[in-house]
């Protein structure tokens, strides 16, 4: 007869072992898309289309991935993403951690109506403003260049990188100020060489969120870069799904898509922590 | 202003410089746009042609139009269907991911993935698994012995569904929302409801749910605003097709638009749509009082 010790570990190995099965399960569902992409993209034309599938190629065909990458201009798609993920970027770091240094730490009127202001235009669904901006930057000559993409995060950088930059900068102690203050240093001097300098952990977070997004934005570029040689990579990958699906190609089609979540996936592995940093301070934003 | 102490005044005024980018990007990319929108909705304008007031004839054309009310039954299928689907889900995922187990950030990794996959690359992907013939749905369906060739989305009856489905697959950001708001509740509150005898649904429904509420609350209003403007799968994979079975609001609003050139329209479309989202905000709002639990409420 087993001792009530033992009856509560069995139990525990029972518990977890069902919970693991359920877990494992469910993970394997989420991944097999992955496989599955990955396996029909080193298939020899042809060979997608059997019934039941061949999991494994036969043989492996990495030169589809030269073909994929070259049918359409993919280095110049890669080139104008990261003119404009740089550009951005730089923009959007800098004017964002400025309005959240404002936010955080200085006391001035208004303070809080701007602020909820700010917040609010987290919700605002972005299709309300894209007739008008369009028209906006139709009239300054912009269509089919990369500035609509690229100009707006030079203002603000949006509102979720003000919110971002202001909860890290209240967490910093309020006495650095007051000592450089004390030694008559002002507003810009503190923000330039002692809240910044502290911020590396939320600077990386919006240079991973930054790349995220541009390289995914999809909206922006079909409404604004119309020739071939002004596409980003999303769109890019867009019209070689147009380009193929006459000829069904999947495997070229499958190579494509795997090559251009690579960026994001390595991006996500090399900097997990502020990945998930920047996910669950979105979290925070409604309460 | 005038009346503020003279280094009070100077702070203030560089804070003003400080938001001075952000202050004209609302100006000028969204207040802006958004009264320049509704101008722009009581007017016939093809860009090409010099725009001309027509009053509410958008708006009455767009009650008469068939295709605004079945893109309106589409969005609000996907996200009433959709949402509670996504939401329920997340938190299975985010309740299973926060248990004391080994190995399990590996498995945190792996449902978070696919919420990073690039819309258009996931599009094509999924396009390719519901491919009717040789696609991975029907033949997974196979395996477990279902051997019918389901259309998915190129069913009218399914097309919804299917893409409810995909959808699935990318809820990793709200589970990491969520398994952050269960890392957040106090570990005493389930120690003290164990002294009394409290079991495993007694804790979650007591404890875990109603902590958990304002993060479930914040996620579901994200959803159901991002649940409307659902455009990419839609754009990519079904062109709003079959029968306009997936012809969601933003893809016809972006049809008019940039396809059309009637930007009055789908500047009219654009604010129905903003009125909807604006309506099923505030209603949230109001209910939550009834199942939100915020803790700050108790101490105050």
């Amino acid at each position: 007869m087993m001792n009530k010790k033992e009856s509560i570990k069995t139990r525990e190995i029972v518990w977890k072992t069902i919970a693991y099965v359920v877990i494992t399960s469910f993970g394997i569902l989420l991944i097999i898309p992955f496989f599955w992409a990955i396996s029909t993209s080193l298939k020899p034309a042809g060979q997608e289309f059997t019934y039941p599938p061949k999991w494994i190629p036969e043989p492996f065909v990495w030169e589809n991935y030269r073909i994929a990458l070259t049918l359409l201009p993919f280095a110049t798609f890669l080139k104008n993403t990261l003119i404009i993920t740089i550009l951005a970027t730089i923009g959007s770091v800098l004017t964002a951690s400025l309005a959240g240094y404002a936010f955080a730490r200085l006391q001035f009127p208004g303070k809080n109506f701007l602020f909820m202001l700010c917040l609010s235009t987290m919700m605002l669904p972005y299709v309300v403003t894209l007739v008008p901006t369009f028209i906006l930057f139709r009239w300054l000559g912009w269509v089919d260049t990369l500035y609509p993409l690229i100009v707006p995060s030079w203002f603000g950088g949006g509102a979720f990188f003000i919110f971002l930059c202001r909860q890290f900068f209240m967490t910093l102690p309020l006495d650095y100020d007051d000592a450089a203050k004390i030694d008559g240093a002002n507003e810009w001097y503190i923000y330039s060489r002692i809240i910044m300098p502290l911020s590396q952990p939320v600077v990386i977070t919006m240079l991973i969120f930054n790349f995220v997004n541009h390289w995914n934005d999809f909206m922006g570029p079909l409404v604004y870069l119309h020739s071939m040689e002004k596409r980003t990579i999303a769109i890019g990958l867009r019209t070689f799904l147009t380009s193929m699906t006459e000829r069904s190609d999947w495997n070229y089609l499958m190579a494509a898509s795997v090559a251009t979540t690579i960026p994001i996936l390595v991006a996500f592995f090399v900097a997990q922590k502020y990945f998930i940093r920047g996910v669950v301070m979105s979290g925070l934003a409604g309460r | 202003m005038s009346k503020l102490p003279g280094y009070k005044r100077r702070e203030a005024i560089n804070a003003y410089i400080m938001l001075a980018p952000w202050i004209i990007g609302f100006i000028a990319f969204t207040a802006g746009p958004m009264i320049a929108s509704i101008v722009i909705s009581f007017m016939e304008w093809s860009l090409l042609q010099a725009p001309r007031w027509i009053g509410f004839e958008n708006y009455r054309f767009m009650f008469k139009d068939n295709l605004f009310w079945v893109s309106l039954y589409n969005t609000i299928y996907y996200t009433v269907i959709g949402v509670p689907l996504r939401v329920i889900a997340a938190l299975c995922v985010a309740l299973a991911m926060n248990l004391k187990l080994r190995g399990i950030s590996v498995y945190r990794t792996i449902y978070y993935i696919p919420s990073i996959t690039p819309a258009v690359a996931s599009s094509i992907m999924w396009l390719w698994i519901f491919n009717p013939d040789f696609g991975l749905a029907n033949a997974l369906l196979g395996y477990i012995g279902i051997h019918s060739r389901i259309r998915w989305i190129y069913d009218p009856a399914l097309s919804k569904p299917s893409l409810i489905l995909m959808s699935l697959w990318g809820i990793g950001g709200m589970m990491i929302i969520l398994l952050a708001g269960l890392q957040g509740i106090p570990e005493q509150l389930y120690e003290a409801a164990e002294l009394d005898g409290a079991g495993l649904w007694h804790k979650f429904w007591h404890i875990t749910l109603p902590m958990l509420s304002p993060s479930i609350f914040f996620v579901t209003i994200m959803q159901v605003i991002s649940s409307f403007q659902v455009f990419t799968q839609a754009y990519v994979m079904t062109r709003g097709g079959p029968a306009n079975s997936t012809l969601f609001m933003v893809l016809y609003l972006y049809q008019n638009g940039f396809e059309f050139f009637r930007m009055g329209y789908a500047s009219s479309l654009a604010w129905a749509l903003f009125m909807f989202v604006l309506v099923l905000t505030i209603l949230q709002f109001r209910g939550s009082k009834y199942w939100v639990f915020y803790e700050g409420e108790l101490r105050g």
